[in-house]
């Protein structure tokens, strides 16, 4: 079987469970089922065919369960956020066929995503200056306290969600250059006592001087691994024409804490950069540095940037009545925990949670966006939210799969990249509304209701879609080489 | 490159492992937590969006119903009591801000159609929205009303059951309220009112003395234990010490030595003192368990809203055999400065219906069945037994010393043209207080009793009689069940 054939059986279950999930928020609307679920579900198909017919002829190695992944993903955002508000439904319908238009756009102008090399500092400077657009007056917009919205006329957007993508490809593009020399292959290896006294010795010393100190025991474990790892680093003796970049990216992490206010953001964008880092260099002591200098800065950012500092308030805990009622307050994340906890393991069913008062005000903000993962943890229960996070790791395979056969040293980065930093995000999100981390303003990847995020999304996918064509191709004439 | 790329995949599985674990950890270990959150308001604001079932009488006739106010997703449930104070503590009330109690809170789970999760999957599958279910009781509109009218106003309490089955077919207590009022400020002032404490069901809550009702608890000891019969003599003469403290009769009069029957017929102090001596506290706390006393009655209703009776000391402490309580003087429903006996309306109707029915307790119930939206019976409730108090034969004995009181002793006042009535008055002055506390207990017809009764009157004034005043209200409320 072809893998499009596959493709194409992949699409089915999907186009069954957009219609059932209509036809089961219509029934607890209305009582019966009108037309209109069929057609949900028979527009969703026709438009996952069309979109397979193009893979068909313009990728026809690209991985088979990437597309009918997302794919899937997208029709269940689109059946929560109908049962939220059919009208927001109807707008995340229109914006999942111009992601369609975005993601055909993408393969037919990037035949190959070698050219983006090309252009990795145009593309980087793209990115930055996506991420600054928020705060340039006139256009930019905060929403509760973080800088994340841009609006232009009548179009609004959010600029981090295409951001990711730039900052990627020009990270996946520098480090396929330069990884190889940020480290000395092959490094002799040190005998015990070296080891003592370059590892151990000024561990040591640092946990004496932050003991002196009084300081806090998260910061002097801390403190300590980021002696050991810049030990290690330092070992490797690297020039600081190469590390000047990574530094570089480090400053704009933080300073999108500084500036963007946002923590979960800046949390993704740091994070897909050190995943890229170690996979180009192998070395878990350029991870240590990085992760040590990022928390560190955070933990400064949010003793000094009040609107950071609540957040981890609210995160410690949720019911602080002091903070409760404030903008930004406790309200939110703990109003998820309810939610959440109404839905126990199997969810009271699609249309029966608990969304609005009695007098028509919302009692979860930002239900459609943020919050999203809470509304199907109450309809669907454990059970619901359970298979969700199963859908992205089973996306995250395949991605990662891509990278694994990409031939060259860009498409594999460029591969991993993309999926870590996806993968990143639903951490993120599904992170905070579950307290595992502070709560940020993040989308919830292809569920999400939010047109830039969809859009981003669609061009994330086919990103990923083109490098798995190119790397699977040539490991099909590989096949056939070998058969001659 | 491959390796480190492998070795992300693995962190993103315990990345999302760990999100799997949490969700789960709100969603089903620490869900109960959350929900008693005391932030968390969504369950109330749920249970006002569910059309609760509706409250009936015996004979069909709604006591509580829901109705909508305001409409669509909006649409939120008001509970109204139709038939207003009348039966205010045995139905009790249902609202978001007050709470509820009585029936309303016991068979909330019915009310409101709760499922247990597998159930309520079925009926997502189905798409039924949540209804509750209506709840039946064992209530006598008839009887409800000619008891709540008996008592005209005054503070005491009537409770009705049918001795074979235990079906509560009245239960009264006065003052009442009504409970349409409860959400407004006039029911706060009631809740405060300390001395009529309107809110408070008398007829399970309140600890009154007996008086010479119990003397049928110490009769029922005193046949079952073997150690006497209805014509067995004892000296019923005026002034006889009892432990160790002389005990006088009704207006000091002296019996000389006269049978048990007499003694019951008369309401002789001196003799069901001494008959209480003679079989001992162990015996007597034994008979009293077997009817139910020194613990909550078995009744379908809130357990804070019941008061177990028995012999209590200064602080309230229910003694067993064991405690050494004046048995001479509990024996007649009184007590000493060792411990009191302290009964409930409730507890004496139990008595009666168990002497009525061949010794047997029947389990004492107040719902009769529970029927689903659909008209589907969910869950009826048969006739329960909840002890053999004594043999027939006893039961019999007693029944018939039971009847000449109401045919010739003290409870005339309760007979009922052309039904053989058998009872037992009381006459207790209130601890403290010149004060009476008036009791009428019986059952009828004796032969097959249909049904047992309590009527309980406090604070009456010194010379009253539970005779006069309380046994012509039993005998209305009798009439009224027996037509």
């Amino acid at each position: 079987m072809s893998a499009r054939t596959r493709e194409l059986i992949g699409l089915i279950p999907v186009s069954l469970l957009v219609s059932a999930g209509f036809a089961a928020v219509l029934l607890t609307r209305t009582e019966d089922v009108s037309d209109a679920t069929a057609t949900y579900g028979l527009v969703f198909l026709g438009l996952c065919v069309f979109a397979h017919l193009f893979i068909r002829s313009r990728l026809p190695d690209a991985d088979p369960y990437l597309f009918p992944l997302a794919a899937l993903l997208a029709a269940f955002g689109l059946v929560v956020i109908y049962r939220i508000d059919a009208e927001l439904a109807r707008e995340q319908a229109q914006w999942f066929v111009i992601g369609l238009m975005f993601f055909c756009a993408t393969v037919v102008f990037l035949r190959d995503h070698h050219t983006l090399e090309r252009y990795r500092y145009t593309i980087a400077a793209v990115g930055i200056a996506l991420l600054v657009m928020p705060r340039l007056p006139g256009i930019g917009s905060q929403v509760r306290g973080a800088y994340l919205g841009v609006q232009v006329g009548p179009i609004q957007f959010q600029p981090a969600e295409f951001a990711k993508i730039a900052i990627i490809v020009f990270l996946a593009s520098y480090l396929r250059d330069t990884g190889d020399v940020l480290v000395r292959a092959r490094l002799r290896p040190l005998s015990s006592g070296r080891q003592v006294l370059m590892f151990v010795v000024p561990a040591l010393a640092v946990l004496a001087i932050a003991l002196a100190l009084d300081l806090g025991p998260a910061v002097i474990v801390l403190l300590v691994i980021f002696t050991v790892s810049m030990a290690a680093v330092l070992r490797e003796r690297p020039s600081i024409k190469h590390f000047g970049p990574l530094l570089l990216i480090w400053g704009l992490a933080m300073f999108m804490l500084l500036f963007i206010r946002d923590l979960g953001s800046s949390l993704m964008f740091f994070g897909g950069f050190l995943a890229l880092l170690y996979v180009a260099t192998a070395r878990l002591s350029l991870v240590g540095v990085g992760a040590t200098m990022f928390l560190g800065g955070a933990t400064y950012f949010a003793n000094t940037v009040n609107h950071v500092q609540q957040r981890i308030d609210v995160w410690q805990d949720p019911f602080d009545p002091e903070l409760y009622d404030a903008v930004g307050g406790g309200y939110q994340i703990a109003q998820s925990l309810f939610a959440q906890a109404d839905g126990g393991l199997f969810g009271k069913g699609f249309g029966q949670a608990l969304l609005e008062l009695p007098n028509g005000t919302s009692i979860l903000p930002a239900a459609e966006t943020d919050l999203i993962y809470a509304v199907i943890a109450d309809e669907l229960g454990l059970f619901g939210a359970a298979g969700l996070i199963l859908a992205y790791l089973l996306f995250a395979s395949r991605g990662f799969k891509t990278a694994l056969v990409a031939g060259d040293g860009f498409s594999k980065l460029l591969a991993t990249g993309l999926t870590a930093v996806l993968a990143l995000q639903v951490f993120v999100i599904v992170g905070g509304v579950t307290k595992v981390i502070p709560l940020t303003g993040v989308t919830l990847p292809f569920v999400s209701y939010g047109g830039s995020s969809i859009v981003a999304n669609m061009v994330l996918l086919a990103l990923l879609m083109i490098v798995s064509d190119h790397a699977r191709k040539g490991r099909a004439r590989m096949d056939q080489g070998g058969l001659v | 490159m491959n390796r480190q790329i492998v070795q992300l995949f693995a962190l993103s599985m315990l990345l999302f492992a760990t999100l799997v674990g949490f969700t789960s950890r709100w969603t089903v270990f620490e869900a109960q937590d959350l929900k008693d959150q005391a932030l968390n308001r969504r369950s109330l604001i749920e249970a006002q969006q569910i059309p609760r079932g509706l409250i009936r009488a015996a004979d069909g006739t709604v006591l509580a119903r829901s109705v909508p106010r305001g409409s669509g997703q909006r649409r939120v449930f008001e509970r109204t009591y139709p038939e207003g104070e009348l039966f205010s503590h045995a139905v009790g009330y249902s609202f978001i801000d007050r709470g509820s109690v009585g029936i309303e809170r016991f068979r909330n789970a019915e009310l409101t159609g709760e499922e247990d999760e597998l159930s309520s999957i079925f009926s997502e599958l189905q798409s039924k929205a949540p209804e509750g279910s209506d709840v039946t009781t064992t209530l006598d509109m008839d009887a409800q009303r000619t008891a709540l009218d008996a008592l005209g106003g005054r503070q005491g309490a009537i409770v009705a059951i049918e001795p074979s089955t235990g079906r509560v077919r009245a239960m009264a207590s006065s003052p009442g309220f009504d409970p349409n009022e409860v959400p407004t400020d006039r029911f706060s002032r009631l809740n405060a009112d300390e001395e009529a404490r309107p809110v408070v069901n008398r007829a399970t809550q309140a600890n009154y003395q007996p008086g010479s009702t119990f003397k049928v608890v110490t009769a029922a000891a005193a046949l079952g234990s073997g150690k006497f019969n209805p014509d067995s003599i004892v000296d019923g003469a005026s002034g006889r010490p009892i432990s160790g403290v002389p005990l006088g009769n009704f207006g000091g009069q002296d019996f000389g030595s006269i049978t048990l029957t007499d003694a019951l017929t008369n309401s002789v102090n001196t003799v069901w003192a001494q008959v209480g001596e003679q079989i001992g506290r162990k015996t007597l706390v034994e008979y009293m368990n077997r009817f139910g006393f020194n613990q909550d009655p078995a009744l379908d209703y809130p357990e804070d809203q019941m008061n177990a009776s028995g012999v209590r000391n200064a602080d309230q402490r229910l003694l067993d055999g064991d405690d050494g309580f004046d048995v001479g003087r509990v024996a007649i429903g009184q007590g000493g400065a060792e411990g009191q006996i302290q009964v409930t309306p409730l507890q004496m109707a139990m008595v009666a219906a168990a002497v009525g029915n061949d010794g047997k307790l029947m389990r004492p119930r107040l719902t009769e069945k529970v029927v689903a939206p659909d008209g589907r019976v969910e869950e009826s409730f048969e006739p329960e037994e909840q002890s053999q108090v004594m043999s027939p034969e006893s039961a019999g004995e007693l029944a018939a010393m039971m009847s000449r009181v109401v045919e010739e002793g003290t409870g005339t006042a309760a007979a009922l043209s052309g039904v053989p009535v058998a009872g037992k008055t009381g006459t207790a002055e209130v601890f403290g207080a010149q004060l009476n506390q008036l009791w009428f207990i019986g059952f009828a017809p004796v032969e097959d009793p249909q049904v047992a009764i309590a009527v309980t009157l406090e604070d009456q004034p010194l010379g009253t009689q539970g005779g006069q005043v309380a046994a012509p209200l039993a005998a209305q409320v009798m009439q009224t069940l027996l037509r």
